[in-house]
């Protein structure tokens, strides 16, 4: 892995809110990165199903969103969310942890569009789906 | 001749039912304890309140709030606001059972169907509140919008908008 992804990687896996939710970043570069937050009882959101609350996927989502955005090679430093839609397709199986993939498709001098997509281990059918813009940092 | 009226209750009656209902809304859900938000009141208003934690970091550089919290604070407000408006009056009316909520027999919670959260400022290392606006509730679908500030209640740091599938009506 070349430096700057090196980099990124450490500050995604320094962020304190990822940590404490046991988020692990599996996979990253050139604009995509993966990453597994895995069931914890503390993030159920529906205590009759022990299904995990949808706060807890937008904290993924936006932590996977946020990599893939320093992953890509146009964007030279940090990113910050400007705004980030979350669509709820079904609830994760109780149990089973939940792995987001998030795409930087296009990057501006100024802004960085992301989509991505969560799922539980039937990865054909997705939890959840998100799009987003980030800012690109260090240009202007 | 006019139908006799019913005394209005005692206020701690009231107030004893509507904090009864909050508390097992907010106190049975494992993830909203974690973030460790809590509601205050007034009459039927609610504010959801965030206190800081170093837990809720996202950029510890800055350090600013992580914007999955920030999104998850905004989320929590709009369906406690939208289960809170729903029981509203079998509170008032006293036609909730107190007692059967405390051991957790609530009815089901509405369930996000999309949200879409904007960042406008980062969310500093201090409290938040969040004030939800249901601007659309039917039978099956409800539309929300919640605002969340820190330091001032006119520079809103995000704001939401979502909408949510309503829990079956009980029979």
């Amino acid at each position: 892995m070349n430096k700057k992804v090196d980099i990124a990687r450490q500050f995604i896996e320094a962020i304190p809110h990822s940590k404490a939710l046991g988020m692990q970043l599996t996979d990253m570069g050139d604009g995509v990165a993966t990453i597994e937050m895995p069931y914890d009882g503390k993030l159920v959101g529906d205590p009759d199903t022990g299904v995990i609350h949808g706060g807890a996927v937008s904290a993924l989502m936006d932590t996977c969103c946020g990599a893939a955005v320093m992953s890509h090679p146009a964007n030279p430093g940090g990113t910050a969310t400007i705004d980030l839609r979350i669509d709820y397709m079904r609830a994760a199986t109780p149990g089973q942890a939940i792995r987001a993939q998030a795409t930087c498709y296009h990057v501006t001098r100024t802004v960085a569009f992301v989509r991505a997509t969560a799922t539980d281990d039937d990865s054909e059918n997705p939890v959840a789906a998100a799009t987003g813009a980030f800012t690109v940092e260090g240009t202007r | 001749m006019k139908a006799p009226r019913r005394p209005p209750e005692p206020v701690q009656v009231v107030k004893q039912r509507r904090d009864a209902t909050l508390r097992a809304l907010v106190e049975r859900v494992p993830y909203i304890q974690y973030l460790g938000m809590q509601f205050e009141r007034k009459g039927d208003e609610l504010t959801g309140v965030l206190p800081f934690d170093q837990k809720l970091i996202g950029n510890p550089m800055l350090p600013a709030i992580h914007g999955g919290v920030t999104a998850a604070f905004l989320e929590v407000t709009a369906i406690i606001t939208l289960s809170w408006s729903y029981l509203w009056e079998d509170v008032e009316s006293g036609v909730i059972d107190t007692d059967a909520l405390e051991a957790g027999g609530l009815p089901r919670l509405p369930k996000t169907i999309d949200i879409s959260t904007d960042y406008l400022r980062s969310g500093l290392p201090r409290d938040a509140y969040a004030r939800a606006r249901i601007n659309r509730s039917g039978r099956r679908y409800a539309s929300v919008h919640v605002e969340a500030w820190q330091d001032n209640r006119s520079r809103l740091f995000a704001q939401a908008t979502g909408h949510f599938l309503m829990p079956p009506l009980r029979d």
